[in-house]
């Protein structure tokens, strides 16, 4: 028998995930540099006016999306904590988290359906406007989106700052009398405000990596981003130089975002968890509780009616012609092979990357961390840092040189989707591991259980359920991607998204409808199934 | 792994310490002592002297500075604690919370879960020893907390290595519950003769089961001896301090000692 240590096969699969990775993420950069190399005055060239104004526009609606989502999730997220008990709440909360795995161009499309130039709110606006409604296209239209987004990002994570105020200071301050407002200023502020850092930074990370959203509703080059930008550049101008120039910059720019935002703390992975309400001492006036009640109900129409949209305008497609449709079922048979392939490569490596943090750590005791384990540990979380339109862009480059670009569309969307699922994944899969080596190592290691007898016998069950809940929903990510497909795309191989950008390039809005509503809805399945597989715990001796 | 240093040890082998040296970044505890072949050897001292960290060498879970651990004459150290001729039972997580009693039993024949004929009615006889027949196909929270040792002192049984390591297994059992365990490690000693090394908080453990002493006094073997001697009020005046003037010669050792 094999005199090894237990743990060397758990690191080894961790550098195997981390090799794949790098080679992901390595051979984007190699197709960019090459590619900067090649035509360097040509990506010179590149920063004109029009750049510029690009760069800007980036920048100004990420601002002015954060400001617009953060602001007044403070306030939302303080009306739900201020009321911990009350009729329909977790639902409230349940559908908070909806927006965070509901594909870009699902909400999208729902936006359009209310606000558009047809849409169900436009004779409204009309009216209010004077006149006719011009549709949501541009800055407008973004905005919303973003704030469609991340305004139940925002409320939940500062709802879950507001969670860790120990009930003491609460039955403390009832006891003294403290009425709302210096409850705010003393208790509530301090701990929002610490928060807030984190939460904006987070937002503004979300919105100057966002593609899709500005893709469908920014309407022209007057409201253009860097991401935008680069797609553009590569499937319609065809100027890999340019593209060159506008990848570097988007990654400058996150880059900067993303060390800022560790600088300050912030945890940069959403969560679909429910914050638990605790026991609470409040006493709530009636006034207040009105303000409140508005304030949750508006945030809750903002967030509810597009979705709201989407099922209306699809339930007015015609789905049975659809359904009939070779193209659509095409296209769904591709989205969710594709989408099952990049879910179980998610879960994989971060399988493989929390085994093998997890066995480091074990193996160095009260030691330095070495290298390795920070790359297995924070190292994951940092491909946040390029989007995938960026890896896309990098790797287009790199193959037309080689030979058919599109032929490889499949790989690219099942391994860059698998990657940027990858920090959703390692959260659901990384405390239960951990929690299972607490309570097993010893015991393996005593019993010589080790590498695939391990694996099969003893950590397989422990882990069924988070692997589930990362499937589910590194799944959902990647069904309803937009971003390297955009890239990759062809007749040949389309996916839901695909097919649904094609059908609004050619103006069949009943057609996208229909299957906005299948995505969503396929999308929302899976992410209840994450979130009901998360919840329910194994009991245990 | 059944063939092998393991199983060739047919009774008790010794266990020493040679010089072994060992610090979590703190003060270094040093450990120089042999153990009582096929003897009961309880190991006692107050919180932080070390008491967990030498099992933990003698199995393989640390690995020391310097010095040798040596099991059966052979130099131990460098093993991995799956190869290593010991068997040890903790104060918890003994069991995969997943698997029966027959299972978590098994595993301590093939940690692949194999088994042949043999293995299984090696289980049955390791269950029944332990008074747990009938329950092979029970989880562990089907089980209380004195069955579940139970199951893992029957794994012990199965494996059949030559050094038997406790690190405080029955801590968390009621009084009654726990002489119950005592004597049935016991009586497995009485046997199999293997070389049994106890940790335990609890005077009346090691002089109830316990034939040697080995006291632990930050960091350093205090003392060893007889547990007849150290009961009697012979020991050391550091034992005698740790467990209290009272309990040194309140109680005859003939009236609480059980004869293994």
């Amino acid at each position: 028998m094999a005199p090894a240590h237990s743990t060397d096969s758990r690191v080894s699969a961790g550098i195997v995930a981390l090799a794949a990775i790098a080679l992901l993420i390595g051979g984007a950069f190699a197709g960019l540099l090459f590619e900067g190399v090649h035509d360097f005055s040509g990506a010179w060239a590149a920063f004109d006016p029009y750049l510029l104004r690009v760069i800007r526009f980036t920048l100004w609606q990420a601002a002015l999306s954060t400001l617009l989502s953060v602001a007044p999730a403070l306030f939302v997220a303080r009306a739900l904590s201020r009321h911990p008990r009350f009729f329909g709440r977790a639902f409230i909360l349940q559908l908070f988290a909806v927006p965070l795995a509901l594909p870009a161009i699902v909400a999208a499309l729902g936006i359009l359906a209310l606000y558009g130039r047809a849409g169900y709110f436009a004779g409204v606006l009309a009216v209010i406007g004077g006149g006719s409604w011009p549709g949501i296209y541009g800055l407008s239209g973004i905005l919303v989106a973003h704030v469609f987004f991340n305004l139940p990002l925002a409320t939940r994570l500062f709802l879950e700052a507001l969670q860790t105020i120990p009930s003491d200071q609460w039955r403390l301050a009832s006891q003294l009398g403290m009425a709302a407002r210096p409850a705010f200023r003393l208790i509530e502020w301090p701990t929002l405000r610490a928060a807030l850092p984190g939460v904006a930074g987070l937002v503004f990370m979300l919105c100057i990596t966002s593609f899709t959203i500005v893709l469908i509703l920014g309407g022209g080059p007057a409201a253009t981003t860097l991401e935008v930008g680069i797609y553009q550049a590569l499937r319609f101008d065809f100027d890999p130089a340019r593209a060159v120039t506008l990848t570097l910059l988007q990654i400058a720019l996150t880059f900067i975002v993303v060390l800022a935002l560790t600088r300050l703390g912030a945890n940069v992975v959403g969560d679909t968890n429910l914050p638990v309400a605790q026991r609470r001492y409040l006493s709530v006036n009636r006034s207040e509780t009105w303000l409140n009640a508005m304030l949750i109900a508006l945030a809750l129409l903002f967030v509810v009616a597009p979705m709201a949209a989407t099922v209306m305008a699809g339930l007015g497609a015609d789905l049975g012609r659809l359904a009939g449709e070779a193209t659509v079922r095409q296209a769904t048979l591709t989205s969710v092979v594709l989408a099952f392939l990049s879910a179980l490569l998610s879960v994989t490596l971060s399988l493989a990357l929390t085994m093998a943090r997890r066995a480091l750590a074990l193996n160095r005791r009260a030691g330095r961390k070495t290298m390795l384990e920070h790359a297995t540990d924070t190292g994951a979380g940092f491909v946040l840092v390029v989007p995938p339109i960026v890896v896309g862009a990098g790797w287009f480059l790199l193959l037309r040189h080689v030979g058919d670009v599109f032929a490889i569309a499949p790989v690219m969307v099942v391994t860059v989707n698998a990657v940027m699922a990858m920090p959703f994944a390692l959260r659901a899969v990384r405390p239960a591991y951990d929690a299972a080596s607490e309570r097993h190592e010893r015991l393996c290691a005593q019993l010589g259980i080790a590498g695939w007898n391990r694996l099969m016998l003893v950590d397989w069950p422990s882990l069924r359920r988070p692997l589930a809940t990362a499937f589910a929903f590194a799944m959902a990510l990647s069904l309803g991607d937009l971003g390297v497909i955009a890239l990759f795309g062809s007749d040949s191989v389309q996916t839901l998204p695909y097919l649904l950008l094609a059908r609004m390039g050619s103006y069949r809005t009943e057609d996208a409808a229909g299957l906005a509503l299948l995505l969503g809805l396929v999308c929302l399945a899976l992410i209840v199934a994450a979130h009901w597989l998360g919840r329910e715990k194994v009991r245990d001796a | 792994m059944r063939d092998g240093a393991a199983s060739r040890l047919e009774k008790g082998a010794p266990v020493r310490l040679d010089k072994v040296s060992f610090s979590y970044g703190e003060a270094p505890l040093v450990f120089d002592v042999e153990f009582a072949t096929a003897k009961i050897t309880a190991i006692m001292g107050p919180s932080g002297s070390g008491k967990s960290t030498l099992l933990n060498l003698v199995a393989g879970f640390e690995t020391p500075q310097s010095g040798r651990v040596l099991i059966g004459g052979v130099d131990v150290s460098a093993e991995p604690p799956s190869v290593r001729p010991v068997s040890m039972v903790f104060q918890e997580n003994n069991l995969f919370a997943h698997l029966s009693v027959e299972q978590n039993v098994g595993l301590g024949r093939s940690p692949s879960l194999r088994l042949t004929e043999a293995d299984h009615a090696a289980i049955a006889e390791a269950l029944a020893r332990t008074g747990l027949a009938g329950k092979e196909r029970r989880l562990p929270r089907e089980l209380s907390g004195g069955e579940r040792q139970r199951v893992a002192l029957a794994r012990v049984l199965v494996r059949n290595r030559p050094v038997l390591l406790l690190d405080e297994p029955f801590a968390s059992l009621g009084p009654a519950l726990r002489d119950d365990m005592l004597d049935l490690v016991a009586a497995v000693h009485a046997e199999r003769g293997m070389t049994v090394l106890f940790v335990t908080h609890q005077p009346e453990d090691a002089r109830r089961i316990g034939e040697h002493i080995v006291f632990l006094d930050n960091g350093l073997v205090a003392a060893t001896g007889k547990a007849d001697d150290f009961f009697t009020g012979a020991g050391p005046e550091a034992f005698r301090r740790y467990i209290g003037a009272s309990a040194g010669h309140a109680v005859s050792r003939d009236v609480a000692r059980k004869r293994t």
